[in-house]
């Protein structure tokens, strides 16, 4: 264990934008690609229950 | 013989069941991974004696900088397989696999350029290792770019499938650039092939990291190719029946 204090471990020898950026920016994209994802996959969802809708209803649709 | 039978996996109705399973699991993993990776990164790895601190950056760079790599060439593989054999999952994994690669390419250039300011005193340089990941970073774009612009799903398979094959020629010349030319990025105290000179925990570190990519990155597409075969089976019948759309 090299870090004396959180104060010393945050500023990361006086590099910590670029540590903390990089790790976070890591973060950040992980957390929004599985965000998409999730909005995505409600999308498909949804759009095979309505054309499911459609022609449940005998409705001819076109895509 | 009771041997499996692989091609049962290869159609979507088998695989979409399949891969929901093992998604829960694949994030549990990927998530301890990378918990442990981080640990290691910064409380058990010493700092380095000539780097200081802003090395750690290192433990995001390497993994992101593998998959990047390791992504194309399973895109490019799948889509290969799809050309040859007209597999439709195939195609789809290919389609699934070129987004996380994209984004791992980006934090590679990112991270690696912030790592290139403190260490190098450059954000930037036009050298073989950098230039052949910036055309990675193009090379998925262009891939998922050619596929937004045809309509048919199956002329776009075979389309953006010989981009990816071709664009695969590119990933070699990405892992042997700091060999084969002098470039800034060799100079640098770690690198692949240095490995072995590292200390142990900023080894065990940066593979743990890698690791957790890696289940990650089969988590995320796994999710994707679920999401692409509901867009493109919508209309049959099982797509219909499932529990998912029923509810």
């Amino acid at each position: 264990m090299q870090w004396n204090s959180w104060s010393e471990f945050l500023a990361m020898g006086g590099y910590a934008g670029y540590v903390w950026g990089s790790f976070g920016l890591t973060l950040l994209v992980i957390i929004c690609e599985v965000f998409a994802l999730r909005l995505r996959r409600r999308k498909a969802i949804a759009r095979v229950k309505q054309l499911q809708s459609w022609s449940d209803q005998g409705l001819e649709y076109q895509e | 013989m009771s041997a499996i039978n692989w091609f049962k996996y290869a159609a979507p109705q088998t695989f979409y069941p399949l891969a929901g399973r093992l998604i829960p699991w694949l994030y549990v993993i990927a998530t301890l991974l990378a918990l442990a990776g981080i640990y290691i990164s910064f409380v058990i790895a010493p700092t380095d004696f000539q780097q200081g601190e802003a090395y750690r950056i290192i433990f995001v760079h390497v993994p992101a900088a593998w998959m990047s790599m390791v992504i194309y060439l399973a895109m490019a593989f799948w889509a290969a397989i799809g050309l040859v054999f007209n597999t439709r999952l195939s195609s789809m994994m290919a389609q699934a696999l070129a987004p996380t690669g994209a984004l791992f390419t980006l934090l590679a250039l990112v991270t690696g350029s912030l790592w290139g300011r403190p260490t190098w005193g450059t954000w930037w340089v036009w050298d073989a290792r950098l230039t052949s990941e910036l055309i990675l970073l193009f090379l998925y774009i262009g891939f998922i770019a050619l596929r937004a612009s045809i309509d048919s799903p199956q002329r776009a398979d075979r389309a953006t499938a010989v981009l990816a094959i071709v664009g695969a020629v590119n990933v070699p010349i990405i892992y042997f650039s700091v060999r084969w030319w002098n470039t800034l990025h060799q100079g640098a105290s770690i690198n692949m092939s240095s490995a072995p000179k590292m200390a142990v925990t900023m080894l065990t570190g940066m593979l743990i990291m890698a690791l957790a990519s890696w289940v990650y990155s089969i988590a995320v597409t796994f999710v994707r190719v679920r999401c692409i075969i509901l867009e493109r089976e919508r209309h049959a019948g099982w797509v219909r029946q499932l529990e998912e759309v029923k509810s």
